[in-house]
């Protein structure tokens, strides 16, 4: 076996006092051999993306480094001061971060971004370095690199600033590249192709990789191996095969049990077919933009000619990237969204015709379920306020109400005691289950929620998902589920519906369209999910953690 | 061609923000009781009421509102502010002479304000916490909540009085008859106080506005990316953080100069400089709508110029900001 080329041993890292825990990172060990890419999973706050800061030496000042060495080409980076720090940071290891929007600058080129790099580190010419930029948007695929390199980040699309981001990490071929969740921004196609493009770039340059990510279809799709985090220490080690096939720990086994799995279960057909609950006829959006004098117009279709009917008792997936129309298509449901034209009938009646006044007494019938759990709760109101509002809006007394949100609490796993605690006093999962609450109040024949589970790491999605398993037996929901992930798709719709620029492209029970995709684009869409080919199986031992009632902190 | 483009399109925008201004303030200034007749016919000690009518009609003011209105805006268009029964010559002359002190002070200020204020802000932010930020917090709030009227009071007394460092009013030592550079050292000397009692407020907002634009900006993702670079500090804080700091600076010019136009108005007043603010507050008390609203219409004018230049200013900074 070769010789580890970065080597962090027993890296402990405190946190200021007065935090969760006392270390953010504990005893932290990994080997980084070359022409390897080795892969840190781990959910939010198990440490991995500050074990890579940490080797950058870019901790937050209120960090401080308590023991253990992080040896690079056996020289310990501890010792290194600053000067020194700076001559290997980029040109010996060089990083690539998650939102490449935010982590390029707006205010230059890319092209001189890319060039600032050899600005630094090397002697070149300015002519020189243009030749070398231009050289390096063309290895890393970006259509017209000359173009590319005299844009600004706000002018190339999401996939191309990954690519001119890598581009900038790789300009003095580092030895070591670290990449900090570099697809999590990404559209599953988009994080395909940069995949593959890191694959290929490694292959080429021999670099080593050191990948962080919470996403085990990624770890499938490019890992040689595999450390797994959890509270700052890591859990398992091993390479991709053993880890993700024989894990061993019992978190590695509940995360990967957590996965999502692409074949829809086999479902009985509980449900007789036949009344249609929701029906969406025709109905479209478009945004223009351009103002009175003379600004380039444009014209969005966001949402364009959309049929579509559920069935009652039924869910209904509608999947697609972003920009795809799926939030639209969900927001005029519930009619957030005014329609340009079309009917949104629920029953017998067409929401897209009401009055506003009319649509307030009628807004019992559809509610929703929103992606952000920490913006969509207002900070400033009792938990059980904002579950019993919709009812108290709807004429019941206070008292009742607050008795119902009781109820509520109970019905989606959250202590009833909870409904005098403010949002910020609940976990991300928790308060996903306040959201639910508060749309369930109001009884809706109808429930859109729009990517509900997106936000939320992967054991707490599972909860999250079996929650709405659960609701769907007991109340016999109907339910319009937004999500742009094909694996939470496959486990929680009936039928799919499969949008791509404000068009429905397919419809079909959820078994055949993964089964048998008709149209090219699904097809495209789940050849992209990362690990598509790997099925997690770990026999029936392992309950991806169960759902119990949560304790508060 | 992307920053022209935005040029055409904002000069057009704000035409209609002057014509809306200059009608308004027209109406306002009619329901004010008296016109400049009866501050003439005041200052001469009254007259009998046959002359006074004779006079309105001298100066067209037995029109109908709307008949001067339309008078007016056609005279505008033609760059003819009208004429002054005050002072006996055309407004345009009037206010041509008190424009250059205004302009002077206002120019003077705003750079000390702004330059000063971005250094102490970029120092306060680099020493967050420590005591050199705080003390510069302090001042900067005492500065803030100070009228300047007072700090112009106090100057003088101190400065003028007390020590005799600087002249306590006027632009220029009149008698002397100097010329050249020599005139130029002599009016900077009797601004120091005028532009330093002027910018300390502004200077304030400046301060804190850099400070909190650059704790913020040194937070954001593309910083770390620039130290991740091996950049040195340095090149991270001027490259990176400086311009994107800025632009909030930037904005704030535009957004103060019509307040530092009312600020100079107490301070003319109290250096006893003969700038414009002082010339508009003389007019309001004689009465005099006609040089009234010329100032109104070259402050107005002044106001949307350096809106136009500071929109330039952040579309060159900024590439996001579209055509």
């Amino acid at each position: 076996m070769t010789e580890p080329l970065l080597s962090v041993r027993d890296l402990t890292v405190a946190l200021p006092p007065g935090g969760d825990r006392r270390h953010a990172l504990d005893a932290v060990s990994l080997d980084l051999r070359p022409g390897e890419i080795h892969c840190v999973v781990g959910e939010s706050g198990s440490g991995k993306s500050m074990t890579a800061t940490a080797i950058m030496g870019l901790l937050a000042p209120t960090l401080t480094v308590e023991g253990g060495r992080i040896l690079f080409r056996g020289r310990d980076l501890r010792e290194v001061d600053e000067r020194g720090l700076r001559r290997i940071r980029g040109r010996e290891i060089g990083m690539i971060f998650q939102e490449p929007m935010t982590a390029l600058n707006p205010l230059h080129t890319i092209g001189d971004q890319i060039a600032e790099m050899f600005r630094a580190h090397t002697d070149l010419r300015a002519s020189e370095i243009a030749g070398r930029v231009e050289k390096l948007l063309a290895d890393v695929h970006i259509p017209d690199p000359k173009a590319a390199a005299r844009a600004y980040p706000h002018e190339l699309s999401g996939g191309q600033r990954q690519r001119a981001m890598i581009a900038m990490a790789l300009a003095l071929e580092p030895s070591v590249l670290i990449a900090d969740e570099p697809t999590t921004a990404l559209d599953v196609t988009t994080q395909a192709q940069i995949l593959s493009l890191i694959r290929e770039l490694q292959d080429r340059t021999g670099a080593a990789v050191l990948f962080i990510t919470h996403d085990f279809g990624v770890v499938a799709e490019i890992a040689d191996r595999v450390s797994v985090m959890q509270h700052g220490r890591v859990v398992e080690h091993g390479t991709a095969e053993a880890v993700l096939d024989r894990p061993k720990h019992p978190y590695t086994r509940a995360l990967i049990a957590a996965v999502p799995s692409t074949v829809p279960p086999k479902r009985a057909a509980r449900i007789a077919p036949g009344e249609t609950l929701l029906e969406v006829e025709g109905a479209g959006k478009t945004y223009r933009t351009g103002s009175l004098f003379g600004r380039r117009k444009r014209v969005v279709r966001a949402v364009d000619d959309v049929t579509l009917t559920l069935e009652r008792g039924r869910t209904l997936g509608i999947v697609g990237e972003s920009g795809s129309g799926k939030s639209t298509l969900a927001r005029m449901i519930v009619r957030l969204i005014d329609p340009d034209h079309g009917a949104v009938r629920i029953g017998d009646v067409d929401l897209a015709s009401l009055s506003r006044r009319e649509l307030r007494e009628q807004s019992r019938r559809v509610q929703m379920v929103f992606q952000d759990p920490h913006a969509s709760l207002n900070p400033r109101r009792r938990a059980g306020d904002l579950v019993a509002q919709g009812l108290v809006v709807h004429g019941m007394a206070r008292a009742e109400a607050l008795d119902r949100a009781r109820r509520l609490f109970a019905l989606v796993g959250l202590d009833p005691n909870g409904i005098d605690r403010f949002p910020h006093e609940f976990s991300g999962g928790q308060r996903q289950r306040i959201g639910l609450a508060r749309a369930l109040a109001l009884e809706p024949s109808v429930l859109v929620a729009d990517e509900p589970v997106s936000a939320l790491d992967v054991s707490v999605q599972a909860q999250i998902l079996e929650l709405f398993e659960r609701l769907k037996r007991e109340l016999g929901l109907t339910m319009v589920f937004i999500t742009h992930d094909l694996r939470v798709a496959a486990q929680i719709c009936d039928r799919i519906a499969v949008m791509k620029n404000g068009r429905v492209v397919e419809v079909g029970d959820a078994a055949e369209v993964f089964a048998h995709p008709r149209h090219d684009y699904t097809r495209t869409l789940l050849a992209a999910v990362p690990g598509c080919h790997w099925t997690p199986d770990l026999g029936d031992a392992v309950t991806p953690f169960p759902v119990r009632r949560e304790v508060y902190a | 061609m992307r920053i022209l483009a935005l040029a055409g399109r904002r000069l057009v925008t704000s035409l209609p923000t002057l014509v809306v201004l200059l009608i308004g303030l027209f109406l306002l200034l009619q329901f004010a009781p008296g016109d400049t007749v009866d501050a003439l016919m005041a200052q001469i000690g009254g007259g009998d009421p046959a002359a006074a009518v004779e006079l309105r009609r001298f100066y067209g003011l037995d029109l109908s509102v709307s008949v001067r209105l339309g008078h007016y805006l056609a005279r505008l268009a033609t760059f003819d502010l009208g004429y002054s029964a005050i002072y006996g010559k055309p407004v345009a002359e009037v206010i041509a002479e008190r424009l250059p002190a205004t302009l002077l002070l206002m120019g003077s200020s705003l750079a000390f304000a702004f330059s000063i204020g971005l250094a102490l802000g970029v120092f306060a932010a680099r020493r967050v916490g420590e005591w050199p930020d705080t003390v510069l917090s302090t001042l900067g709030l005492v500065f803030y909540a100070t009228p300047s009227f007072w700090f112009g009071l106090m100057g003088i007394v101190l400065f003028a009085v007390d020590l005799g460092w600087v002249p306590a009013g006027g632009l220029e030592d009149l008698g002397a008859g100097l010329t050249g550079f020599a005139r130029v050292v002599d009016v900077a000397h009797h601004l120091v106080l005028p532009v330093a009692t002027l910018a300390l407020i502004f200077l304030a907002t400046y301060l804190r506005i850099m400070r909190a634009s650059m704790l913020e900006v040194m937070t954001l993702d593309f910083v770390r990316t620039a130290r991740a670079k091996g950049l040195s500090e340095t090149v991270v804080l001027t490259r990176h953080v400086l311009r994107n700091a800025l632009l909030p600076m930037v904005t704030l010019i535009g957004l103060q100069t019509g307040t530092m136009l009312g600020g100079s108005v107490v301070v003319e007043s109290v250096f006893a400089l003969p700038g414009l603010g002082r010339l508009a507050y003389e007019s309001v008390v004689q009465r005099d709508l006609n040089t009234l609203l010329g100032i109104v219409f070259v402050s107005a004018l002044l106001v949307v110029a350096v809106n136009f230049l500071v929109d330039l200013l952040c579309a060159r900074l900024d590439p996001r900001i579209a055509a």
